[in-house]
């Protein structure tokens, strides 16, 4: 019985939906040899040039994070107020903020996080969404209504809302909100994915592997979740974008990673208190990385779910 | 259709009731003692008065007593009273819900009068110019965090620039149609987002229409293309647009949160982040209440729209 007729929920980040006429013109393999799936799909995917922008995007970020601070040595450990709110000058590229840290340090070591706490929580938040959605897709029924109508009531209330009552249970270290994120977000995957399941399920392989005696669970974990993969690495492509305006949101709302410590949210709020004497420098620099590392992701994101549209129509 | 419409408002109900369930157990999860919250810290020092709060609001009890005492008044719409804000929950949500539907009705009205054109015609110039001039538009107002923008709009329009206000209406809810000059900046600020996500979606939309078989049909007898776009197509892109708007609810409202918080406008995110702050819990309650039964008729309407405006949709039980 499928009980839920509602359209997909589109996710915050499904802003990239594309066209699958675009994919088709791209994806159209050229006469002779049959290539596989994989090829044909990272031939899409290499084609797009915007995604290649955000590759090269996100290498470029990932190695400024976390290769920069062994070429380019800050203290951001302990306040130095002797050197507090120096604007861009030598020996600090970027200015320092209301504490003395250095910002192009500051810059790296804050990264480190985002990106850290964006990837873990969306590795967690797709796993838990690719259980709960399979196994609810695939047994249906009383099952089904029961894990769909709790993920409905999930998404009634607002993750921002959501993920601000949680917080404010644990301290925020960075573990912790890795674990909030991933809580507040798995939920559209698990429609998603259970959307997936539903239609699986009756696919001749599933059903021939269970005359054959194979029991649900072996079901669920090598049938039907494998075969949703393009939508799992899509959705979560997406996840990690939205986990990092996620933290980026919570930052700004006083409940993100606690100092000295920091993330480019973080950032972006210490530097609201001296953007309105003129502090420039104190609150671009960490908008604009968040703008970048989120675009490139979209970018990447996009052209993976072009990449497997390909596959989906060789089916 | 009634019957699917029937069963609809009954999964509706049941979500209601569930949200209710999982935010006061949620609630009642968070550490510290909510009577030395309201009371003070001083009240750490007597014990008793702490009992006396206790046994009055009903914290003596067991939860699921608490929370069917609550449902209970929930029922006879009394959603109880502020412990902070010395007002009855029902009367400050009054207050504050016009403020934040006006605020979010005027950014979505004016997200959409932008959005649909622009998607429309990203989709008629695809691959062009201006395809791609919007598109990283879109892309980089979807990446820039809602209090980034706000607060680089109140440091260039408000405080290099005094054309607007850096604050929203402060006023009742007359204002935020009257008092411009205050309410631009968090308009834009919270159309921008949807801006960015509906007029991709309109673009996506139209490209999908123009390879419909009615395109060719129409196109075969002769129609103009102007014809063939306005006649057909924009009427057809738009059902997904209708939909979109009722599910993108919760997202907007989440927008509205920090928005709000931004431009210190008195409407029910701010309301909520001052009440969380506070563990001012029948406010929470009552917000979140309000706010999950926006977002089930949102997606309830957003069904039903999509199932009138599209007649090949037919909803048949299986």
């Amino acid at each position: 019985m499928s009980s839920d007729t509602s359209p997909v929920v589109p996710g915050p980040g499904s802003i990239v939906a594309e066209a699958p006429a675009d994919s088709v013109a791209l994806g159209t393999a050229p006469p002779g040899k049959p290539r596989s799936l994989f090829a044909r799909g990272l031939d899409v995917f290499v084609e797009n040039k915007l995604a290649m922008v955000g590759v090269v995007l996100l290498v470029l970020i990932f190695g400024f994070c976390f290769l920069g601070p062994l070429f380019y040595h800050s203290d951001q450990v302990h306040t130095n107020l002797a050197i507090e709110n120096f604007p861009p000058q030598k020996g600090h590229p970027l200015g320092t903020d209301d504490n003395g840290y250095d910002i192009l340090g500051r810059l790296m070591s804050g990264g480190q996080i985002s990106l850290e706490v964006g990837l873990a929580a969306a590795v967690l938040a797709t796993f838990l969404g690719v259980v709960w959605g399979a196994i609810s897709g695939y047994f249906g029924g009383v099952v089904d209504a029961v894990m769909m109508r709790l993920v409905d009531a999930m998404l009634a209330i607002p993750t921002l809302f959501l993920a601000l009552v949680v917080v404010s249970m644990f301290p925020a270290t960075e573990t912790e909100l890795i674990i909030v994120i991933a809580l507040t977000s798995w939920l559209t995957t698990a429609r998603l994915i259970r959307g997936e399941a539903l239609s699986l399920r009756v696919r001749d392989y599933v059903q021939a592997m269970k005359v054959m005696g194979g029991g649900s669970m072996r079901a669920v974990f090598r049938h039907i979740a494998p075969n949703a993969i393009g939508t799992i690495i899509v959705n979560a492509t997406f996840q990690v974008a939205d986990a990092i305006l996620l933290v980026v949101a919570l930052s700004y709302l006083g409940l993100g990673i606690r100092p000295p410590q920091t993330d480019w949210g973080g950032m972006l709020n210490a530097g609201l208190n001296g953007i309105y004497l003129g502090y420039w420098w104190q609150i671009y620099p960490a908008g604009i990385m968040i703008i970048l590392v989120v675009i490139g992701i979209n970018f990447i994101g996009d052209a993976l779910r072009d990449a497997f549209e390909v596959r989906l129509q060789r089916r | 259709m009634i019957a699917y419409l029937i069963r609809r408002i009954f999964q509706s109900i049941i979500v209601l009731l569930l949200v209710t369930m999982i935010t006061f157990i949620l609630l009642r999860a968070i550490p510290g003692n909510v009577a030395i919250a309201i009371l003070g810290p001083s009240a750490y020092r007597n014990p008793q008065v702490i009992a006396q709060f206790d046994s009055q609001y009903g914290f003596d009890k067991p939860w699921f007593d608490q929370y069917l005492l609550w449902l209970g008044h929930l029922l006879e719409g009394n959603l109880g009273f502020s412990w902070t804000l010395d007002q009855s929950v029902a009367s400050l949500l009054g207050e504050r819900l016009p403020k934040t539907i006006i605020l979010v009705g005027e950014a979505t009205v004016i997200a959409l009068i932008i959005a649909i054109p622009v998607g429309l015609w990203q989709a008629t110039q695809r691959n062009k110019a201006v395809d791609y001039v919007f598109t990283g538009l879109s892309f980089l107002f979807y990446a820039a965090p809602a209090f980034f923008v706000g607060n680089v709009l109140i440091i260039l329009f408000a405080v290099n620039h005094h054309w607007f206000g850096p604050e929203g209406a402060q006023g009742g809810w007359v204002s935020d149609f009257t008092d411009l000059h205050d309410q631009v900046l968090p308009i834009i600020t919270l159309a921008v987002l949807t801006i960015a996500s509906f007029s991709r979606y309109m673009r996506s939309s139209v490209l999908d229409n123009l390879t419909e078989d009615y395109v060719r049909t129409a196109r075969a007898k002769g129609a103009s293309t102007r014809r063939v776009l306005w006649r057909h197509v924009v009427r057809n892109s738009l059902i997904p647009i209708a939909t979109l708007v009722g599910l993108s609810l919760p997202a907007i409202l989440s927008g509205a949160l920090i928005t709000e918080s931004v431009f210190n406008y008195p409407g029910m995110g701010l309301l909520f982040y001052q009440s969380a702050q506070k563990q001012d819990y029948p406010t929470l309650l009552g917000f979140i209440i309000v706010v999950a039964l926006a977002t089930v008729i949102g997606s309830l309407l957003a069904d039903i729209a999509y199932a009138v405006l599209d007649p090949r949709v037919r909803y048949v039980k299986s």
